[in-house]
């Protein structure tokens, strides 16, 4: 009988709801902030720190953890922390372009494929054949063909650079176009691209403004798999000598690196191990949150 | 079902011919030569009669179609000559090492044996590991041991085999001194002491391999035991008055397991694939370790053939999973 029955209920957006639901998963929490600090830390790092990755001081070599250098020195005198920061800018760089690469590749199939029917087939058996291609080993391979003229071609840094990403892009596109592909193929049968069509939007605009906001959800997923597959690949390629050339640092490299030390100085091979594990590891969280977080029926009203 | 099968195989041939087609293709159009590591003191006529002899002059398809024959008609022959004592490969050409001028299968089934045992025995310890910690977390779900398993599992996920692999290296090795770092393939087990050595020096790469088996498996046991722990047929048995442990262990289990043994059958490629880097971290003298010498030597023969089995290895895994789940799984009919 009392006349407050006006609830105010306050519009909520979308990226609040995620937000909300991002947040109530702990591990999510913590790996968003431990993956933002690390880059925050390999970004800013290099800038404020006094050493310089490739200054050779010959004099302090093979020093332990010390306050001037709290990761202590290689063989050569570098400074390691200045190494693991250079490092990681480059590991976590060919992440986020190997990954940009293979979602590009992967949503244009998958959207391709999942939206003309006439295509679906061949570009369907097409991801299956990829799929069935020895990926570590064609890289590998890849790494060994196309090194030289690359090197050449862009001197040995940038081209390194270029095929790893390149190669690491078009061999893990599968997986996305595969989901992406399954989600347009329900999308489309759906009321509103039947509207749009029905008005006489033409295809392009129907993927650009129906379709692909609507798999947006499945991609972002991909995209934080695809960073960590990217920084676990170009590790495994320096951490077998076929990546970067020696004097450029990655945390890969930085590994095979101490590996050849490990019986003088075992705790080298720590600080870039712990530095992959831990960023993979954030990642993963983070990904296992946001797959929850976009998902509308795991979300608590 | 059978035709099913057939069906299958046949569709992996063409499979199997364009994975052929494009190792081939990567690694002859790069630009790269053979010759290029023979003194300079050799006159050209000769080195053009030396790349001859490799069949290197030759127009690309032929090159492609001499290779899948010595493939897949001279080696099995050689296989066949083995087992049975005949003589149908002799005088045959075989793809031959340019790193070691003896035949590359030689090689291969040399080394074979310790790939697979140090794969073989991590999986399997990978998969009796996982499949009993799968089953306990999905039934106590969110408990204590299931967010340990969880956090181990993403671990196991998370951390590559090359820094596990140097990580237990340092700890039992170089700090303890309990394991040895190097596996040791000219070790023969004869006696008991000599057996101890020889499970001392698999411990560390099984485990290290397993590790990642067991981050899989567990994930996916996990998953599939609380898909079906929910159902219908799970409350219908309760209520029947069965026992919880016929319940879970016969009920349920029987029905996760289909999708399992499917993951099981799918990663066993991946595994060999993972292989190659523990190979290069114990320096096991393995299939993995040939690989990466050949390709710091440049053998293209070599690199071709192993990366081709590879491939076979990943098609006829699909393959047989492909069967077991129609075979395991009733309601699915492929005709």
């Amino acid at each position: 009988m009392t006349d407050n029955s006006t609830i105010t209920v306050k519009p909520r957006s979308k990226i609040r709801d995620v937000w909300d639901q991002f947040k109530s998963h702990k591990g999510a929490l913590l790996g968003a902030i431990i993956f933002f600090s690390i880059v925050l830390l390999v970004m800013v790092g290099p800038f404020v720190w006094p050493f310089d990755a490739n200054q050779i001081d010959i004099r302090s070599r093979n020093q332990g953890p010390s306050l001037l250098h709290p990761f202590g020195t290689d063989q050569l005198g570098r400074d390691t922390l200045a190494r693991m920061m250079a490092g990681g800018r480059t590991s976590i760089a060919v992440g986020l372009a190997a990954m940009a690469l293979s979602l590009f590749f992967g949503s244009f199939i998958g959207v391709t494929a999942g939206f003309y029917k006439k295509l679906d087939g061949v570009l369907m058996r097409f991801t299956d054949l990829f799929l069935s291609l020895p990926l570590l080993p064609l890289l590998l391979v890849m790494m060994l063909l196309f090194r030289e003229p690359l090197s050449q071609a862009y001197g040995p840094e940038k081209g390194m650079f270029v095929l790893i990403v390149v190669s690491i892009g078009i061999t893990s596109w599968m997986p996305t176009a595969r989901i992406v592909r399954a989600d347009v193929l329900a999308l489309k049968e759906r009321e509103f691209v039947l509207a749009a069509k029905a008005s006489g939007t033409s295809d392009t605009l129907i993927i650009l403004r129906h379709i692909m906001p609507n798999v947006l959800s499945p991609i972002m997923v991909s995209a934080t798999l695809g960073i960590a597959n990217g920084i676990i690949t170009e590790s495994a390629l320096s951490f077998l000598g076929l990546g970067f050339p020696p004097d450029f640092p990655t945390w890969g490299r930085l590994l095979n690196d101490a590996v050849d030390y490990l019986q003088q100085y075992p705790e080298r091979v720590f600080w870039p191990g712990l530095a992959i594990s831990l960023t993979v590891l954030s990642i993963n969280y983070l990904g296992d949150g946001l797959r929850d977080a976009l998902d509308p029926r795991m979300r608590k009203r | 079902m059978l035709t099913y099968i057939f069906r299958r195989l046949l569709i992996s041939i063409p499979t199997l011919i364009f994975i052929s087609l494009v190792i081939f293709l990567l690694l002859n159009l790069a630009p790269n030569d053979p010759m290029a590591q023979v003194p300079l003191t050799v006159p050209p006529e000769v080195k053009q009669k030396m790349r001859e002899a490799l069949g290197l002059g030759q127009p690309l398809y032929v090159q492609f179609l001499k290779w899948l024959i010595q493939l897949f008609w001279i080696e099995p022959q050689v296989f066949i000559d083995y087992m049975f004592n005949t003589s149908f490969s002799e005088d045959k050409l075989r793809v031959i090492s340019w790193q070691t001028r003896s035949p590359v299968m030689d090689i291969i089934v040399q080394r074979m044996p310790q790939t697979l045992w140090v794969v073989g025995m991590s999986y399997v310890v990978g998969i009796l590991i996982a499949i009993p910690i799968g089953i306990y977390s999905a039934y106590k779900q969110y408990s204590v041991f299931d967010q340990v398993g969880t956090f181990v599992t993403m671990i196991g996920y998370s951390v590559p085999p090359f820094f596990t692999g140097v990580f237990v290296i340092v700890i039992f090795s170089v700090q303890l001194g309990w394991l040895p770092s190097i596996y040791d393939t000219t070790h023969s087990v004869v006696d008991w002491e000599t057996f101890k050595v020889q499970l001392k020096q698999m411990v560390m790469p099984v485990m290290v391999l397993a590790l990642q088996t067991t981050a899989m498996i567990n994930r996916f046991m996990r998953a599939t035991m609380l898909d079906n722990l929910n159902q219908d047929y799970v409350r219908t048995a309760r209520a029947k008055g069965l026992s919880e442990w016929t319940v879970v262990m016969i009920h349920v289990l029987r029905n996760s397991m289909i999708p399992v043994i499917t993951v099981i059958a799918l990663n066993v490629p991946a595994i060999f694939g993972g292989a190659i880097i523990t190979e290069q971290v114990f320096k096991v003298n393995g299939i993995g370790q040939q690989l990466i010498g050949a390709i710091y030597a440049n053998d293209l023969p070599t690199v071709q053939t192993i990366t081709f089995m590879f491939a076979v290895l990943i098609v006829l895994f699909n393959l047989l999973a492909d069967i077991i789940y129609g075979i395991l799984d009733p309601r699915i009919r492929y005709d």
